[in-house]
């Protein structure tokens, strides 16, 4: 290829002004932009190559909550968990090199579920850069396949532009991550100071289309003139703040609609049109009609392979409407009869002009007796087992009695983030936090931690396995040093439950490696100063739980159950939605 | 439906990494560049990548959305060879004595449009610009005459249907950008887009 010989440009030129300049450090500036930002809390960890930036926050502490994290993973789950509960941007810190490899795995898992997160990484001085420095690493193109976008800082005069370009790529659009990497020399360059302007626009980016009416126009014919039509909703809605636009979309069509996991609060979940949820532990009506309505209306969902299925066989016999703001979504795994891009903020209440209003009570009876299927075939045992040990399923239904649906759930992921996402129940929007596209071990505590930040009047429940929770239990000293009230409830049935699970069913009970032993977590727990439980029996639970929630501060209670429990229905891998296992 | 060949043009940001972050797209789902180029275009600030892989429209389709999706790639378009007009360049080194005495140079140049660039007494580079057929051809006519050495350019090429970016380019500077500004473009062409 042929190299060109002009510099590249800097992020924004610099504008001729009049306006009059105070002289500040880059570290002042990084922070100045927060607080233009509306930031009010800071997860993060320090490290040499970020002390400049750490040394300025000594000054700001009046205005920017710091939250020392005991790893950076820990920090960038957390800004996630903030970020999902509150619908603004996470902010994390790291140091360079391993601070900044560290972040890689919550980038990734902020890419795939779309989380807005800014995160800063301190990397060495501009003229070490390429010398193998100490702890130089090259963050820039180690996490660009994981960014939304990602931006080398060398010199101070950038660092306004660059982080209101950052903030605003983070959170319009669709969100995502974006790291911006500062050298250390800008972080102690003064400059001239011209004040904070937001970005509202980037040339070559376009956060959301003007909507297309002739497609919406289409898209309420075909509606209109379905018989079985079958709405899927995914996180979109939550992240286009569209829940309401979105209720009277299905209540005025009587649709019935089923959530993908990060969709499942969207739409409390004992409304009338709310069939469950979708997917490979989904329930049974969503999965199995989906393979039956006549057209299928995707609403801010990705078609992610666990909702799917075998594609080839994934309601080949419907029209497919596609709502989403991202248009590489669109066609991509299935193809759309009528897509509408655009944000769902604009197009549902466009869609629901034109929609007829109607209802389909022989269709959703459909639903209904599917549902009594499943209820009668594992659901009742599930939540109320007469085997001796405990089901993951009783605790949640336990929990959703004493928490009436109004706490925020952070899941981590395996059997118990199945099950707890089957069975919770949710009365508002942005209650289910959890790690669907990444699949992301050790999620849930940091998570919960940012959680409650992001939504301090709320009760955060961290649902978390024995397996997941030794991943990143070192986020305990966190909770400890900040006093943050987190509700830590792990279910432990003493294996890797859902490799185990998949080793019983598809590789003849080979349990290779699945059997965990866990420390005493309450023992644990203790030498955080955290209060907590371990209970076995059934009797028990109620009360455990009623003292769990109760408790003014965090607490950690732990469920013993079935060891060999597994979570149905179940896709198995290669099979199509309509070939779902009720055991 | 079958793979065949396809030129990819992105018009971008002149961005460090911007290189990389495309090259990704690619390479995460293990397909191959067979060329790539990089240059700036007749817009000041605008560069300009043309790409071309051997996949399937299908595929290419999606790489190709997955590429305009980047924040500072303003538009990916992809092209099956009839679409367009390109054109390799590639250079030849071989030495003066043998050239002079065993191959009509005169009809070398003729036939082949080549030109010779540089003569010296020891070598001589001639350099050809066509498609990768011809260029090919060359080497094995000059192979027997001792070929010292041979490169070849990435593809750059032309849409035929395009009139450069001048006019996009104001679109993309319209902060809100009106009511005829046609954003989703590939819904346009739904019919050929959309059948898969």
């Amino acid at each position: 290829m042929s190299t060109t010989t002009t510099a590249p440009k800097k992020v924004v030129e610099e504008k001729a002004t009049t306006k009059p300049t105070t002289s500040i450090s880059g570290s002042v500036a990084v922070l100045e932009a927060f607080l233009a930002e509306g930031v009010d809390t800071i997860f993060g960890y320090p490290g040499g190559a970020i002390m400049p930036i750490y040394d300025a926050l000594y000054d700001y502490q009046d205005k920017l909550k710091h939250i020392l994290v005991r790893h950076e993973q820990g920090g960038i789950h957390a800004a996630q968990g903030y970020a999902r509960t509150s619908g603004r941007v996470g902010v994390v810190f790291a140091t360079s090199g391993p601070g900044a490899t560290n972040l890689v795995t919550g980038l990734a898992d902020a890419m795939i579920d779309s989380t807005p997160v800014v995160a800063i990484t301190g990397q060495v001085f501009a003229h070490l850069l390429g010398t193998d420095a100490f702890q130089e690493t090259d963050v820039i193109n180690i996490t660009t396949p994981v960014t939304k976008w990602n931006y080398q800082v060398t010199d101070a005069t950038e660092i306004p532009a660059v982080l209101a370009k950052a903030f605003y790529i983070a959170k319009s659009g669709r969100p995502g991550p974006v790291l911006i990497d500062i050298t250390k020399n800008a972080q102690l360059q003064k400059f001239d100071y011209a004040g904070y302007e937001k970005c509202d626009h980037v040339r070559s980016y376009r956060a959301k289309p003007n909507v297309r009416k002739e497609y919406i126009e289409e898209a309420a014919q075909l509606i209109n003139s379905a018989e079985k039509p079958f709405v899927l909703f995914g996180q979109g809605v939550i992240l286009g703040k569209a829940e309401n636009e979105f209720r009277k979309f299905i209540e005025k069509s009587g649709i019935p609609a089923a959530a993908t996991i990060l969709g499942l609060s969207a739409l409390t979940t004992d409304h009338p049109l709310h069939v469950g949820m979708l997917g490979m532990h989904g329930n049974y009506g969503p999965n199995v009609l989906t393979n039956e309505c006549d057209v299928l209306i995707a609403v801010g969902m990705r078609f992610d392979d666990r909702v799917t299925g075998r594609l080839d066989k994934y309601a080949k016999q419907a029209k497919v409407v596609h709502l989403d703001i991202d248009p590489a979504e669109i066609d991509k795994n299935v193809k759309a009869t009528v897509p509408v891009w655009g944000d769902c903020k604009e197009t549902l209440p466009l869609l629901t002009e034109l929609v007829e209003s109607k209802v389909y009570p022989q269709w959703l009876q459909r639903f209904r007796d599917h549902q009594q299927q499943e209820e009668e075939a594992c659901i009742h045992a599930e939540l109320n087992p007469t085997t001796e040990q405990m089901t993951m399923g009783e605790v949640i239904k336990t929990l959703n009695e004493l928490t009436k649906g109004d706490a925020v759930i952070v899941t981590d992921v395996g059997q118990h983030q199945m099950v707890a996402c089957r069975y919770a129940k949710f009365t508002q929007s942005k209650s289910n936090v959890t790690s669907g596209g990444l699949g992301t071990m050790g999620f849930a505590l940091p998570a919960a931690i940012g959680a409650k930040f992001g939504a301090p009047e709320r009760t955060v429940v961290a649902i978390i396995g024995d397996g997941g929770f030794q991943m990143t239990l070192q986020e305990l000293g966190t909770i400890m040093q900040c006093g943050i009230q987190v509700k830590i409830l792990i279910l432990n049935n003493q294996f890797l439950g859902m490799v185990r699970q998949w080793q019983q069913l598809f590789h003849d009970r080979r349990y290779s490696f699945v059997d965990i032993t866990s420390p005493d977590f309450v023992q644990l727990a203790k030498a955080y100063h955290i209060e907590g439980a371990s209970i076995s029996e059934r009797t028990g639970l109620e009360g455990a739980l009623k003292k769990m929630l109760e408790h003014d501060g965090s607490y950690l209670l732990e469920v013993m159950v079935g060891k060999e429990n597994n979570v149905f229905p179940m896709v198995p891998q290669g099979c199509s939605v309509a070939e779902i296992r009720l055991k | 439906m079958s793979k065949q060949e396809f030129t990819l043009t992105v018009y971008t940001e002149n961005q460090i990494g911007l290189l990389n972050r495309i090259a990704i797209i690619f390479s995460r789902r293990k397909i191959n560049i067979e060329s790539l180029n990089t240059s700036s275009t007749e817009v000041e600030g605008i560069h300009r990548f043309t790409i071309v892989i051997h996949e399937t429209e299908e595929v290419v389709k999606k790489l190709s959305r997955q590429i305009e999706k980047q924040v500072e790639v303003l538009r990916a378009y992809y092209n099956n060879n009839e679409e367009i007009v390109w054109q390799e360049m590639a250079m030849y080194k071989v030495p003066t004595d043998e050239i002079a005495e065993k191959v009509k140079v005169e009809r070398l140049l003729r036939q082949y449009g080549a030109r010779a660039v540089v003569i010296r007494k020891d070598y001589t580079i001639f350099e050809a610009t066509g498609h990768r057929e011809e260029t090919d051809k060359l080497i094995s006519v000059l192979e027997p005459y001792g070929l010292l050495e041979f490169v070849r350019s990435g593809r750059v090429a032309i849409i035929k249907a395009t009139r450069g970016f001048h006019e996009k380019l104001k679109e993309f500077e319209k902060r809100q950008p009106g009511e005829e500004v046609v954003e989703n473009e590939f819904l346009n062409r739904k019919d050929e887009v959309f059948s898969m």
